[in-house]
């Protein structure tokens, strides 16, 4: 593992360049540009308000900005998880040419899929702050939580796109697999609702390891209170775990990954 | 540092023919056999084979080595061994210092991306720091002549200026270790030589090339030692011009197997009789022998001979007819042999040769044997081309044009001596030839 890090350390040029390469492409010859990153996080806060909406009319109270900021505040982080992991899974698949001609070190495919999208999750940050402040949501000390919490969601979607992007080059089955996955997790995630409108069931939503990030975000940012402290903890054990697997897993399978393209 | 570049031992590859599981569907079982019948690295599987058995050789820095061997004999698998894109199946393999293929040179180029920005993206995925390519940008793209175009997307460009683009980017990495795979059949003649001059100028910087071809003459030229490859194994090993010896006799035993038929030719050889020499200097003398055995009786035959370039051009043919021998014969089981003998008026390269029997009346061939026999011409690279015309340099001198620039003009005899003198008279001369030509043709 020490040995895929250093490597992709000594090529962070190529790092950067493929990087580079993956936002260029994507804005390259599109209208919409850079709003194309605010795009998917927005219709995902649209779904959730009409979600919350619904709720309310259900428990016959009306729907409070509070509950807009939360929906809004786990919709970024999401939209970034779920467009990493789908772009990472292909991303060893689409660069078929450059992994079984020129050697370089392939863990950076899946790597860069993933910052690529955390530059999109960076301006979608900032359009979520105005927002926010629109919203009225206000600043505490507890934000001081938001990078650490940002790091856990890195750390856990870098692993599973590297996982992921290894798995799809034997099976393609994997890629279809994941397009279903992320399709309904947003179901199993609090998304939309908070875990503990669940109750006593609460927990086994909680074991889903984006559940504690999302709730974490929402609680730090919103209600200015602690993140779920133990279940942010066993997020970030799942992530690391989920990183360092993936890390030997795929150093194991690399010197196959010419053959089996 | 050692004074190894690069060396294999014992290396093993195998591959599977078919299709692969790709699919979990077909896994499965496959995994579940594969613990029944426990894990044997070893051994093939029914549909596996050996790419490459027992592969061993050293290469010294600095020095230049080829690897030669017919169309799937594992040229490929090597260097994507060597590359580092696969690994062995069994046996150690060792490289010492940055290495860069000159093999697929624009795989790494994104079509809706500039050249510039290409030279960008291919550079760091080739190894170099952004920082160097920057420093290399202008050199880069002087080599690839696309000024203009640099900062056009690259899929507006042309498969050649594509392929250019490619290997100026290649050509800057300044590696230790250089693997060259048929590149110099990229672009057009210029560009080819401009890459050639390039290699020459990385070897000369101290690099250790491996050169994989099908150009003998270039293989022969560039490497002093060799490597010959076939169906995975190597089978000669050593200075160039002899491996080069060893992999054109060997396709011409493949020969040896065909199936008969009523007439056929058995043998073509190069001499002075015996000697089975390949390689010759331009103006020496060669000896080609056919030899043909009839099954049955066949009359009207005359043999032809004709020489060919690496490109299939033809240089030369000639036949038993037109050198005046008759009309020959051959009854059931008598064998013809014929000796022909040329000049070599050729420039250096590779010939082949090959050989015909023909109808004489008709001049339809009975039997052919294309590249029935390879030779090579060395000597002063003086002349390129395909004839070897013995030029020599009759006048070259300087002049200022301190005087008046009309001097020159008006006295040329004076100015430019015996050149342009005889530059002058060339109208007439040729008028002459001309009539001489239609004389030649009607008589």
């Amino acid at each position: 593992m020490s040995t895929s890090l250093a490597e992709l350390a000594a090529r962070r040029d190529l790092l950067y360049m493929i990087t580079w390469r993956g936002i260029r492409i994507k804005y390259k010859q599109s209208v919409m540009g850079m709003l194309w990153a605010i795009l998917m996080p927005a219709v995902i806060v649209a779904a959730g308000v009409v979600v919350r909406y619904g709720f309310s009319l259900m428990a016959g109270t009306s729907l409070a900005p509070a509950d807009v900021a939360s929906v809004s505040v786990r919709a970024v982080p999401w939209a970034f998880f779920v467009s990493s992991v789908r772009f990472a899974t292909t991303s060893l698949i689409a660069n078929t040419d450059l992994v079984t001609k020129i050697y370089l070190p392939r863990e950076i495919f899946p790597v860069a899929a993933m910052l690529s999208q955390l530059v999109d999750f960076g301006v979608a940050s900032l359009v979520l702050l105005v927002v926010l402040t629109a919203l009225g949501v206000g600043v505490s000390v507890q934000l001081l939580w938001v990078p650490v919490i940002v790091v856990i969601l890195v750390v856990l979607t870098t692993g599973l796109g590297i996982l992921l992007s290894a798995a799809s080059l034997f099976f393609r089955d994997v890629k279809y697999l994941v397009e279903v996955v992320l399709t309904f997790a947003i179901f199993f995630t609090p998304v939309f609702y908070d875990a503990r409108m669940f109750g006593r069931w609460a927990p086994a939503l909680m074991l889903n390891p984006v559940a504690p990030i999302l709730e974490g975000f929402s609680n730090v940012v919103v209600m200015h209170a602690a993140p779920p402290l133990p279940w942010l903890g066993y997020s970030a054990i799942v992530s690391l775990l989920t990183f360092v697997t993936a890390l030997s897993v795929f150093h194991k399978l690399e010197p196959y990954f010419a053959e089996s393209v | 540092m050692t004074d190894i570049a690069l060396r294999l031992d014992g290396v093993y590859k195998k591959f599977r023919k078919g299709e692969l599981y790709d699919s979990l569907r077909d896994l499965i079982p496959a995994l579940a056999g594969r613990v029944l019948r426990g894990r044997r690295r070893e051994a093939l599987a029914p549909r596996e084979f050996w790419a490459l058995q027992d592969v061993t050789f050293g290469v010294r820095r600095g020095e230049a080595f080829g690897i030669i061997g017919a169309n799937g004999a594992g040229k490929s698998t090597i260097l994507k061994l060597l590359s580092g894109i696969m690994r062995p199946t069994r046996g150690t393999l060792q490289v010492n210092g940055r290495l860069s293929a000159l093999i697929e040179v624009s795989a790494g180029f994104h079509p809706d991306l500039t050249g510039r920005e290409n030279v960008f993206l291919n550079g760091t995925i080739l190894g170099m720091t952004r920082a160097e390519i920057k420093q290399r940008f202008d050199a880069i793209v002087a080599f690839s002549g696309l000024e203009d175009f640099i900062d056009t997307p690259v899929k507006r460009y042309s498969s050649g200026m594509f392929a250019r683009l490619g290997f100026s980017v290649a050509a800057h990495v300044e590696p230790d270790l250089l693997i060259v795979d048929e590149v110099l059949s990229v672009g057009d003649y210029l560009f080819q030589q401009k890459c050639l001059e390039r290699m020459n100028e990385i070897m000369a910087g101290g690099a250790t090339v491996i050169f994989v071809s099908h150009n003998l003459r270039a293989v022969s030229t560039l490497c002093a030692r060799s490597l010959l490859l076939e169906r995975g194994c190597v089978v000669e090993l050593g200075p160039s011009n002899q491996v080069i010896r060893a992999y054109v006799t060997r396709g011409r035993e493949s020969r040896a197997l065909e199936p008969d038929r009523q007439i056929r030719i058995t043998d073509v050889s190069l001499g002075p009789q015996g000697s089975s020499r390949v390689q010759f200097e331009t103006g020496e003398s060669l000896e080609i022998t056919v030899v043909a055995a009839a099954r049955t009786p066949h009359s009207d035959m005359s043999v032809v001979i004709a020489i060919a370039d690496d490109n299939q051009y033809l240089v030369f043919d000639t036949c038993t007819q037109r050198l005046g021998a008759g009309p020959l014969a051959l009854d059931a089981g008598e064998t013809l042999r014929c000796t022909f003998k040329v000049q070599l008026r050729l420039a250096q390269g590779t010939y082949h040769v090959n050989a015909y029997l023909h109808r004489y009346v008709t001049d339809q061939p009975y039997e052919r044997w294309l590249h029935a026999a390879t030779f090579f011409v060395g000597g002063t690279p003086t002349v390129r081309g395909v004839a070897h015309l013995a030029p020599s340099l009759v006048h070259c001198e300087k002049h200022s044009l301190v005087g008046p620039l009309t001097a020159s003009g008006a006295a040329p005899s004076a100015a430019a001596g015996g050149l342009v003198g005889e530059g002058v008279q060339e109208p007439a001369q040729r008028a002459t030839n001309g009539i001489g030509e239609e004389h030649v043709a009607d008589t």
